[in-house]
């Protein structure tokens, strides 16, 4: 079977979880252990049916920067490419319980690309919630996205929930963006930030999510965000913090004391590495062959007991 | 001021394919391009190299994510001509009010002109890319 993310299941003993595969003549048997019961899933056919997570245990999906509405040279095919991660999301090893956004939904901000976006992902079957990119508000301050996709409640598009016993805040960084700047939350947003986060007790675990990265990535590039530094003074004091970012279209790690950034892959085009002399921040074209191995999407697991999750990146194709 | 990545030219392409491209499929910050796994090899030579942007009289060539040039001065009563050839959309927005100049966005190949009936210095940015700016000085 195709080695993905599933062949390592995540966590490994950290999650103390066993992995056995059993290949009998009929198929095979995932054996998972969860809680300390072991479970077997059934391999059957192409997709591996996902199962639900082990009591207490709490998995949900991470997708970015879909792009709906790009046709240029580096992918001809972006709804296709989402379609395939959606496919991606249905196989992975443990059922999410609802996936993320993490921004630039479309490529231009244009209604039907809103409009097919909102289709695709219906087929995820997931209740998605989903966080702006720059190329979602290129018009009217962000009304069309934030029409079929904001929060219910708020008033700058940023919002937070609770979900699996994790706090969510969900930050709009690609407003009023300022002249040779880069990401920017502003006092209002900041403002809101603290005071929601203010009654939590430390030992929950915060999950970030924000379009832009939000630590200085490149400068050069545009990449970061002004006043990032204010909303992480009010992460610090949280046991496990994790930022999921986007924009970049690749996976870079950083870790600050008890908070993990961690920006993810795009469903539809590659880009180089921020910073790169010579390159350009915009779409990179890479052989045909090739480009599915730089797209994919991402699990999250929090495991009853262990307040770092682990994160699990999976590519279109291996 | 934004400083962009220099145009270096075809003497690059081994520095590009050296350093460029992906950092796969995890990185820490701070780890130098070269060190990464998985590191791609673009000599398809699809990914751009910096183009010197012959811009017409009057025009601005909107490309690796610069405004060409990103100084341009002209008379009272010119019009002013910004074309996309850029592989992602950006605007041409005035970075103080009034907002003059406010473009849509322009994907590529598109452009937007703008008269400008009054002698000044107009100052803009790409409201997408904010680090991308230029002004026009008009006499």
């Amino acid at each position: 079977m195709r080695k993905t993310s599933g062949a390592e299941l995540p966590g490994g003993s950290r999650r103390g979880l066993l992995k056995c595969m059993l290949l009998g003549a009929a198929g095979g048997v995932l054996w998972t252990v969860g809680g300390g019961v072991p479970r077997a899933i059934e391999l059957g056919g192409e997709a591996l049916a996902a199962t639900p997570p082990a009591p207490g245990d709490f998995s949900f999906a991470q997708i970015s920067d879909t792009h709906i509405g790009f046709h240029g040279a580096a992918n001809p095919d972006a709804n296709g490419t989402l379609q395939q991660a959606l496919t991606r999301i249905a196989q992975l090893p443990v059922r999410p319980a609802m996936m993320v956004h993490t921004g630039d939904v479309s490529h231009l901000s244009k209604p039907e690309e809103f409009d097919t976006a909102q289709q695709l992902l219906k087929g995820a079957g997931l209740d998605i919630h989903f966080i702006p990119g720059e190329h979602d508000t290129l018009v009217d301050d962000g009304k069309p996205f934030f029409e079929r996709f904001g929060a219910k409640s708020g008033t700058g598009g940023w919002y937070s929930f609770d979900q699996g016993g994790v706090h969510f805040v969900a930050l709009v960084n690609v407003l009023n963006l300022r002249p040779g700047g880069l990401g920017y939350l502003g006092p209002e947003q900041l403002a809101w930030m603290r005071s929601d986060l203010k009654e939590r007790s430390a030992s929950t675990p915060i999950v970030v999510l924000a379009h832009m990265p939000l630590w200085s990535v490149s400068p050069d590039w545009g990449c970061g965000t002004d006043d990032a530094a204010e909303a992480v003074s009010y992460l610090n004091r949280f046991g496990s913090v994790t930022v999921l970012n986007g924009h970049i279209h690749q996976v870079i790690q950083k870790v600050e004391g008890g908070v993990t950034f961690r920006t993810a892959m795009s469903t539809a085009f590659p880009q180089a590495a921020p910073g790169t002399p010579g390159a350009s921040p915009g779409p990179l074209k890479v052989p045909t062959e090739r480009l599915r191995t730089l797209l994919g999407v991402r699990q999250i697991d929090f495991v009853v007991d262990k307040p770092a999750p682990v994160i699990n990146d999976t590519r279109l194709e291996s | 001021m934004s400083k962009f990545p220099c145009a270096i030219g075809g003497a690059s392409l081994a520095l590009w394919t050296a350093a460029a491209l992906l950092l796969w499929p995890l990185a820490d910050a701070g780890r130098p391009a070269a060190a990464m796994d998985h590191a791609m090899m673009g000599h398809d030579a699809s990914a751009p190299t910096a183009k010197t942007a012959a811009a017409a009289a009057n025009e601005v060539v909107i490309d690796d994510f610069r405004f060409g040039p990103a100084a341009l001065t002209v008379a009272v009563g010119t019009k002013v001509t910004w074309v996309n050839d850029d592989s992602d959309p950006h605007t041409v927005t005035s970075e103080a009010d009034p907002k003059l100049l406010k473009s849509p966005p322009l994907d590529t190949g598109e452009s937007f002109a703008f008269t400008f009936d009054k002698p000044g210095t107009y100052r803009y940015f790409c409201s997408i890319h904010p680090h991308m700016q230029g002004v026009v000085i008009v006499q």
